[in-house]
């Protein structure tokens, strides 16, 4: 019996625990994860982080979430009532929905029925995930146009087209998942890394998901729409109490829907690293949820990691590497694994299919070197090339003229070697 | 049409209901559409509208096509509408002003006849005859058949199809494309532009705005040193559309202090 069956005898009060089930999941995870953040961030920093309010500071976000509810709500005088009410309302609504078709669980026993932890399989519940995420982006774009200000709606406008570049890059790089499970079922997916975890088997295709997956986010370092220096707050700037709230939810259990997501179709979802297989039975099954959890947190980490180690990037930067980068060698990519999954389908000889692998990655180091290299001797043309005539009278500078033809001689030198 | 297929028999009863609950509120969201005063408000019931079509889309087991209705026209489409909105005008709303003479008449013209057009057409095909073929299309799965059908048989439309959208997309990106006559400053040439320029003065950047006046709003100027207002603290865009505030008021008064 597969997931999708079983799941089809699920009766009506066990589909609404499960409803009610995930939902807590992801509000505890997300009051749990700003603690863990702010932790993460300080003893990077080398701070203590909040630890006052209950053991270690738990209690923290709770704390500033009833802050938040008691503060007074301002809905500016330029902004458009009923959009600016609606967008957090888009935001907060549909960033729960994606955890639908993410299963927690192998088979287990809820209220003594015989069921999966997962609300429901779908033929494309991958698919369905992104359509969520593309609706999730109208909350960001409202917000900030509804603001009726500045620097509201350049945050939104940065935020949409950062989602929307990074969530074809993510597209892409799910394609080889689904060519090798041959499916876009998620629980489908999970069973087909029984054996090889995908961010194995398809590293490249895993390592393009994780980057993409922080911008479609709007995460440090790619966390362009609300960059303080330049935005104020980006597309939340106007909004104060609740509102802001709820856009402040929506940000962490986003991220922890990435990261499900990213752990179901790279990480072998709930089932145990390999060697400890025997412990998914324990607790009934319910200890698979354990290893699901691990996994999660695994990502989340990364997530603080990145927030605590790197700068933000630049605007333009960070559009070119999703575009000129991410996207075509992920094209590439998905070339290259579907020739190898017709050579293996057609149970081709092994030399043929070693002979292209090596071909292919030949060809990936002579385009990188003559692309380093012409950056080299550019690099070295620029140095050249500057000082230009100044347009009005200006003193010499001593030993530039000969520090000048020093370098120009040296780089003659270099590019003719 | 549904509303037929219910009576009949053929609709099974949660999507009737799925049915009665969503379509009154998409006709609702379609007359929003002309009546809105605002593009923008225009633009998102259009956006509801399309979630409504693929919910039905869903219900009636065309599951692939409900969803990537979401994808491509509401996470996509839409959006690349509501940008254009955002961009073109914050504010703007329609003009009321008709231009073309007749164009009332001809619109209700037009409109009749399509939607007779339509409604003849699709009831004559589905009036009295219930829907078959459902099963035996989604026999190996709704996403395989239509891959079959897709990469099969309507292949060669397939890609004419993707042809044609790759040339208009070029052709967006050619008459978008203007040549740069001289490269573009970047950051390092400001800054030596900066040093190599006839004063010094704003070497380490424009002064900011409100620095030492009373207050630090955009639309106040700096005040320099001796007190009177910096200009080239306000962005000149504020002053030409006479957004500033008068310098004057924050000058410092120092005859009054002498006096005293």
């Amino acid at each position: 019996m597969n997931a999708s069956d079983l799941l089809g005898t699920d009766p009506g009060w066990i589909i609404l625990v499960k409803g009610l089930l995930i939902f807590v999941f992801c509000v505890v995870c997300t009051l749990l994860a700003i603690w863990a953040e702010r932790r993460w961030v300080s003893f990077m920093q080398q701070r203590v982080g909040p630890n006052r309010t209950g053991k270690f500071g738990l209690l923290q976000s709770l704390a500033d979430g009833v802050k938040l509810a008691l503060k007074e709500d301002l809905i500016p005088k330029a902004a458009d009532r009923i959009v600016f009410i609606i967008a957090p309302i888009i935001s907060a609504t549909t960033c729960f929905m994606s955890f639908a078709v993410i299963p927690f669980t192998g088979n287990v026993n809820l209220f003594g029925h015989k069921t999966l932890m997962q609300l429901t399989d779908i033929p494309v519940g991958v698919l369905y995930v992104l359509a969520i995420a593309s609706v999730g982006v109208y909350g960001i774009v409202l917000a900030g146009w509804s603001s009726g200000s500045t620097y509201p709606l350049l945050g939104g406008l940065r935020s949409s087209a950062q989602v929307i570049s990074y969530e074809v890059a993510m597209g892409l790089s799910l394609v080889a998942v689904f060519i090798y499970s041959g499916s876009m079922s998620t629980s489908d997916i999970v069973a087909a890394q029984h054996h090889w975890w995908f961010s194995v088997v398809l590293f490249p295709s895993f390592v393009i998901y994780a980057i993409s997956m922080v911008g479609e986010t709007n995460r440090a370092p790619f966390d362009l729409a609300e960059a303080e220096g330049e935005l104020v707050g980006g597309f939340h700037t106007e909004y104060s109490s609740l509102k802001f709230a709820l856009f402040f939810l929506a940000e962490y259990v986003n991220i922890v829907g990435v990261s499900a997501l990213a752990t179901t179709l790279f990480m072998g979802g709930y089932h145990a690293i390999p060697g400890l297989t025997f412990t998914e039975s324990w607790l009934g099954g319910w200890f698979t949820m354990v290893w699901f959890v691990i996994k999660l947190i695994g990502f989340f980490f990364f997530f603080v990691w990145l927030r605590g180690t790197l700068p933000r990037m630049r605007y333009d930067q960070f559009m070119k590497f999703g575009w000129k980068v991410l996207i075509p060698s992920s094209l590439f990519w998905i070339l290259v694994v579907s020739t190898l999954r017709v050579m293996s389908q057609r149970n081709e000889n092994r030399m043929v299919i070693a002979g292209f692998t090596v071909g292919i990655v030949l060809i990936i180091v002579a385009i990188t070197s003559f692309y380093e290299s012409a950056k080299r001797k550019q690099a070295i043309l620029d140095e050249v090339g500057e000082f230009p005539e100044p347009s009005f009278p200006v003193p010499a500078i001593p030993n530039i003229a000969i520090s000048q033809s020093a370098i120009s001689q040296n780089a003659k030198e270099q590019i003719h070697d | 049409m549904l509303n037929l297929a219910v009576q009949l028999g053929s609709t099974k009863t949660p999507e009737a209901v799925l049915f009665w609950m969503l379509a009154p509120l998409a006709v609702l969201a379609a007359l929003g559409i002309l009546m809105a005063k605002k593009a923008v408000h225009s633009a998102l019931l259009l956006a509801w509208i399309m979630i409504t079509l693929a919910i039905f889309y869903i219900a009636e087991d065309a599951l692939f096509l409900g969803i990537v209705q979401v994808v491509v026209y509401t996470g996509a489409v839409m959006m690349l509408f509501l940008f254009i909105l955002m961009l073109v005008g914050v504010d703007s709303s329609d003009s009321l002003v008709e231009n073309i003479k007749g164009q009332r008449a001809s619109a209700i013209v037009a409109a009749v006849g399509l939607g007779g057009l339509l409604v003849s057409l699709v009831g004559r095909a589905t009036l009295g005859r219930s829907a078959v073929g459902l099963a035996s299309a989604n026999q190996g799965g709704n996403v395989q058949g239509l891959a079959e059908q897709l990469f099969t048989k309507y292949v060669w439309a397939f890609e004419v199809v993707s042809a044609l959208l790759i040339t208009a997309a070029l052709g967006a990106m050619v008459l978008a494309h203007s040549q740069k006559v001289h490269s573009r400053n970047n950051q390092r040439d400001l800054s030596i532009a900066r040093f190599r320029g006839a004063s010094l003065a704003a070497a380490a950047g424009l002064p900011g705005s409100g620095v030492f006046a009373r207050h630090n709003a955009v639309d106040v100027p700096a005040l320099l040193p001796d007190g009177s207002p910096a200009p080239t603290s306000i962005s000149s865009v504020l002053e030409a559309r006479g957004d500033m505030i008068t310098s004057k008021i924050f000058e410092l008064q120092q005859k009054e202090e002498e006096e005293n």
